[in-house]
């Protein structure tokens, strides 16, 4: 009983589901990966890039990870590719390219 | 209902008069549950009318939610549930059938909330008076349903729902059903417990996990792919089978209490009876009116009146009835099933499982309000009796019916 | 608020919204959700709410969370009362002392779960002035069942249930104005916003929905790459265009005054709007200019009657 989401899949016993499927955790969804839904996948130039973290707000998939005010790579286990950070940037440090 | 019988802490082992409604409030007085969403629908309107009289008044801090219907009262419960709060509503007939997508979402998402059920016709044609079809109707949706015969059950009752419903075993939302009218407006003997009793077997509602748990998080209510649902459904079946243990252990608490202990039926002059009336509610005070008529003369009737419908006693009723020779099940509650209603189809399943051969027929009686007199129920005895000898029966009959 | 937004820092907050979650590619409902939610000050506590539709069945699908607070779904009409339940307990329990914290209570809705559906519900959560904040992610139409017109589906929209064909243009009617429902319930606050620039319309917004006691309404238009049929990149734009042509005014009503947040200096003709969505091609056919005009018509009338509520 009373098992953790990563311990939780398709053929655990129904003894061991949480109680009405209520999940006691936050976040658990980063467990499961998206990025392969992608066929395109985003790639950040650094050089190109000015911080201005416009590109982040527009992201749906939480995918542009922020630390200490600054963008850093794009987090593509959740990325989907859909490229709205590439015409949502300003200074054109976002491509995208075929496939994974 | 005065304002003292409301306010005041009645006096241990004084009876006292009063409705079913009443009793209920005077319950809720003693709980003094955390939040009550409710919307008025005859004959429960009374209930949340009480309710927010005595919040008015600081008799009780509870707070309430004058929701705009039904579909919303059972969705603020939910909602007040999940958060860690003892919550409660009321409703009747239409506003039961207006929350049903929501009854089994509370049930599934094992949300411990307590409902009084005034029992009344469902629509149509549109009718305010006393059957069993709105919670009969909601037999399937996951709510434990305990019914009583008079305002001293109904009272009874409501102090035991919350540790039926809020137990760690069950978790499931229970349904106390009264007979609209015939029980919740009309005055009756009753005696209430002292307040702190009362509020001890109550207890505190402190579930192990609540949208509000300091340092936790909890999300309800998922999208679950049928790898999960089939073994979810199994899990709250299995707590509606526990439950059956829980509601003898609290009905045997609550008699040490009280004096007055309950069980999943009651037997009245049922051990020898070789004719048998199966009923639920308010009707079987007239049938027991009957039978005493009856044993006077020295015939064997006997009533088996069911309390807890859901979970349904099946065995247990089938052992009680095993001396019967002829059983009439009485419904109060078309099943347009083209054979009878509900009570009967549990019933009778119950019968063949255990082998049962006694002659077993479905009464519908009191649809809609439709008075059920002592001489009604007298000639259902006699017609037994000729069952018995050999007489030609219809399985599912009416009674009290013109043709 | 003007002097204190800081978007750098808004963005450096944690989402609340994690990755994982199953809507669509480009999706705008979860651009709204994620950045209401990034509103919140960060250390505060939140319960989040949700009718039924595309975000409920994708962010929570057993055992995936993509929540970072306590999160409740019960059903599709009943967003507003499920949340106004729980925002009830809080006070309850508050007020007997079993929990010390304090929460805010956000819940979303598709247009679905909110203009039509569970307009009841919404409509009592926000007359008895509960503490919450109601958000509709507006994408115009039923989507999570397969793009099915709703009360917020624009005109001429080619849906589903309104399918354009060699008799049919499209939705004949035209879109209920949701926002003036909710600020005729005289709540303290109502909020019309989208995606624009830095967004700080929303985020401002979203902060005095959130922060302002009582009741409040947020309507967001999350556009719909699949529904509006466009390409997901496009989304900035489409919303750009939605605002400069006034399709989509972005305004507040705080306690009853109407601001009008935005005036474009040059309003764009609609087709600006219209021709960048699938879901309106019907309407460039030759002979179809009158649909077009008919439909610019509508919002010229709904933006003069705006600029006259807002008294600008």
């Amino acid at each position: 009983m009373a098992l953790k989401a990563s311990e939780i899949n398709e053929s655990v016993r129904w003894q061991d589901l949480t109680e009405g499927l209520k999940i006691f955790e936050p976040g658990t969804s980063k467990q499961f990966c998206t990025g392969e839904w992608r066929t395109e996948t985003p790639v950040w130039d650094q050089e190109k890039c000015k911080q201005c973290l416009l590109c982040v707000p527009y992201c749906p998939d939480s995918s542009i990870p922020v630390e200490d005010k600054k963008r850093k790579d794009f987090d593509l286990d959740h990325c989907k590719g859909c490229g709205i950070c590439v015409k949502a940037c300003p200074f054109k440090a976002i491509s995208m390219r075929e496939g994974q | 209902m005065s304002e003292n019988r409301l306010y005041t802490e009645p006096v241990a082992g004084i009876p006292d008069r009063m409705s079913g409604n009443e009793a209920v409030a005077n319950a809720i007085r003693q709980i003094n549950p955390d939040v009550m969403p409710a919307f008025p629908i005859t004959p429960s309107t009374e209930i949340p009318q009480f309710v927010a009289t005595m919040i008015s008044n600081g008799v009780i801090d509870t707070e309430f939610i004058p929701v705009e219907s039904e579909h919303s009262s059972m969705s603020a419960a939910m909602g007040a549930s999940a958060a860690g709060a003892r919550t409660l509503t009321a409703t009747s007939s239409c506003g039961l059938a207006y929350m049903w997508e929501m009854l089994y979402v509370a049930a599934s998402d094992r949300l411990p909330i307590v409902m009084a059920v005034v029992n009344r016709a469902l629509t149509g044609p549109i009718n305010i008076n006393a059957d069993h079809s709105d919670s009969m109707g909601a037999r399937d949706s996951g709510w434990i349903q305990i019914y009583a015969e008079n305002n001293q059950e109904v009272y009874d009752n409501f102090i035991q729902a919350y540790p039926i419903a809020e137990h760690k075993d069950v978790m499931l939302p229970v349904m106390i059903c009264q007979d609209g009218f015939i029980t919740s407006h009309a005055v009756e003997n009753i005696t209430l417990l002292p307040d702190e009793p009362v509020k001890a077997f109550a207890g505190e509602f402190e579930p192990e996990h609540y949208l509000l748990k300091k340092d936790e998080t909890m999300a309800v209510g998922p999208y679950a792919v049928s790898k999960y649902c089939m073994e979810a459904k199994k899990a709250q079946a299995e707590a509606m089978k526990r439950a059956k243990d829980v509601i003898l252990e609290v009905g045997k608490q609550f008699g040490e209490m009280s004096g007055r202990s309950y069980g999943f039926f009651e037997g009245y002059e049922l051990e020898d009876a070789e004719y048998v009336c199966v009923a639920i509610g308010s009707a079987c005070g007239t049938i027991k009116e009957a039978i005493r008529a009856l044993r006077a003369r020295g015939i064997k009737a006997g009533l088996l009146k069911v309390r807890v419908f859901r979970p349904f006693p099946a065995e247990e009723i089938a052992i009680a009835l095993q001396n019967a020779k002829v059983i009439a099940i009485m419904d109060r509650c078309e099943g347009y099933s083209a054979q009878g209603g509900p009570l009967a189809a549990d019933v009778m399943a119950a019968l063949y499982r255990a082998k049962n051969q006694a002659e077993a027929f479905n009464v519908l009686y009191g649809l809609s309000g439709r008075d059920v007199q002592v001489e009604d129920i007298e000639s259902l005895y006699a017609q037994m009796q000729q069952i018995a000898e050999g007489a030609a029966y219809e399985t599912y009959q009416y009674m009290g019916l013109r043709e | 608020m003007e002097q204190t937004f800081n978007f750098k820092e808004i963005q450096n907050r944690e989402d609340r919204l994690a990755p994982g979650h199953r809507m669509c590619a480009g999706c705008g409902g979860t651009i709204a959700t994620r950045n209401v939610l990034k509103a919140l000050h960060p250390g505060d506590k939140a319960v989040i709410g949700n009718a039924t539709g595309c975000l409920e069945v994708s962010t929570f699908m057993y055992p995936y969370t993509a929540y970072e607070d306590s999160y409740i779904h019960t059903a599709f009409a009943n967003a507003g009362a499920t949340l106004a339940g729980a925002e009830t307990a809080y006070r309850a329990l508050k007020k007997k002392g079993k929990i010390d914290d304090t929460y805010k209570f956000i819940t979303f809705g598709g247009d679905g779960g909110t203009y039509d559906i569970g307009l009841q519900s919404l409509s009592g959560a926000m007359e008895r002035g509960h503490d919450m904040v109601y958000v509709c992610y507006d994408n115009g139409a039923y989507m999570n069942t397969g793009i099915q017109r709703s009360s917020a589906t624009p005109t001429y929209a080619d849906t589903t249930t309104t399918p354009a064909g060699k008799v049919s243009n499209g939705k004949p009617q035209t879109r209920k104005d949701l926002a003036q429902i909710m600020a005729a319930h005289h709540i303290p606050y109502v909020g019309q916003t989208t995606f624009i620039g830095n967004m700080k319309d929303l985020y401002t917004k979203a902060e005095k929905a959130i922060y302002t006691p009582g009741a409040a309404f947020l309507n967001v238009l999350a556009p719909c790459p699949r529904g509006w049929r466009y390409e997901t990149g496009d989304l900035v734009e489409i919303c750009k265009s939605a605002v400069e042509t006034c399709y989509w005014p972005l305004f507040e009503v705080i306690d009853g005054k109407w601001i009008l947040s935005y005036k474009p200096k040059n309003k764009l003709p609609l087709e600006d709007f219209l021709k960048r969505q699938g879901r309106f091609k019907h309407l460039f056919k030759p002979g179809n200019e009158h649909l077009i005009e008919a439909f610019q018509a509508e919002v010229d009338k709904r933006w003069e009657e705006l600029l006259f509520l807002c008294q600008e």
